[in-house]
């Protein structure tokens, strides 16, 4: 089981390298791209025998303290098989 | 080795991070201040009997995930969080002052610089409030300070209604400002909200700035002006200390 946590910056916060990545794409010819946001992705492997419900409770408050800043970041957690 | 201070009493903490960079300038600066100053490493659970923190400059655990994220879980910010809450002073410069926005002592959050360069350089700064201990030591009627910058990171970030209470409260110490004092956009380095480079707490106990006034304390190296702030700092805690006797 596998904890997957993608992190984007805040849509009021500056997000410099995105833009630079949309102008990019943009010179390089593709058409369509009307913004890019760069965040992180975080895997996590969980221990065998974790159970889902109780490790996206903990990982959703560990995202809330640490893994995340809820001041400039928005968070997505999955749990996967 | 200060003339107007010749018995240092004053006892300022460095935390030392692994990472840290500008321990040692902190360390030179507080001397030069006279007072005294001493490391403390950062598994350390407790303080000691110290006046006043300084949280240094550099890349705190090589600014893995977010810079300061993991020095602020850190045994020795657990001691500087009760501190401050005792109502003790706390001085954040650059990595430092990342640590305690991410520690919840200050406001808001520092993000990469708009123009994705690290930023090596002498800044001007106009300062806002000149009530408060980390900025009492300062002229009034004086030029803005030169202090220099050097990080990546350093463009602040608050939300609106974040701002007005800063705003408010008269918690902005700092803006970034051109030679003659004025608050533009040209004179700001990293794109911070507002041209901010150091703010305080509501209760102005804690401070951050990402300007290095620890590097601003010899002449020959460019700089004294690091010196209003940091004597100041010390004054006040003087001060304090007599009030209190």
């Amino acid at each position: 089981m596998k904890a997957k946590l993608v992190i984007t910056p805040k849509k009021a916060v500056l997000d410099p390298q995105g833009k630079t990545v949309a102008n990019a794409l943009e010179h390089m010819g593709y058409a369509g791209v009307a913004g890019v946001r760069m965040g992180k992705y975080i895997e996590i492997d969980l221990a065998p025998g974790t159970k889902a419900a109780e490790a996206e409770q903990a990982l959703n408050e560990a995202a809330r303290r640490f893994l995340s800043n809820p001041v400039i970041e928005d968070y997505r957690l999955e749990i996967v098989e | 080795m200060s003339p107007g201070n010749p018995t240092p009493t004053m006892r300022l903490a460095i935390l030392q991070f692994p990472a840290s960079n500008c321990d040692q300038d902190c360390v030179h600066a507080v001397r030069a201040m006279g007072a005294r100053a001493r490391m403390v490493w950062h598994k350390e659970t407790s303080l000691g009997d110290v006046d006043a923190v300084i949280v240094p400059g550099g890349f705190s655990y090589g600014d893995a995930l977010r810079c300061g994220a993991i020095a602020r879980f850190s045994p020795v910010m657990q001691a500087v969080i009760r501190f401050a809450e005792a109502g003790g002073l706390v001085l954040g410069i650059c990595n430092g002052f990342q640590i305690l926005c991410e520690a919840g002592l200050l406001p808001g959050a520092l993000i990469r610089n708009r123009d994705l360069r690290f930023h090596c350089e002498q800044v001007f700064l106009k300062t806002a409030n000149f009530d408060t201990p980390f900025t009492s030591g300062i002229a009034r009627d004086g030029a803005p300070l030169r202090i220099p910058i050097a990080h990546g990171e350093g463009c602040y970030f608050a939300d609106a209604p974040t701002l007005e209470r800063l705003e408010a409260g008269r918690q902005i110490l700092w803006q970034y400002c051109d030679a003659t004092g004025a608050v533009t956009e040209a004179a700001n380095p990293n794109g911070s909200v507002r041209n901010i480079a150091g703010i305080a707490n509501e209760r102005f106990n804690v401070a951050g700035l990402m300007p290095h006034p620890d590097r601003a304390v010899e002449g020959l190296l460019g700089s004294e002006d690091g010196r209003a702030i940091l004597s100041g700092m010390i004054a006040s805690l003087e001060s304090r200390q007599k009030a209190a006797a």
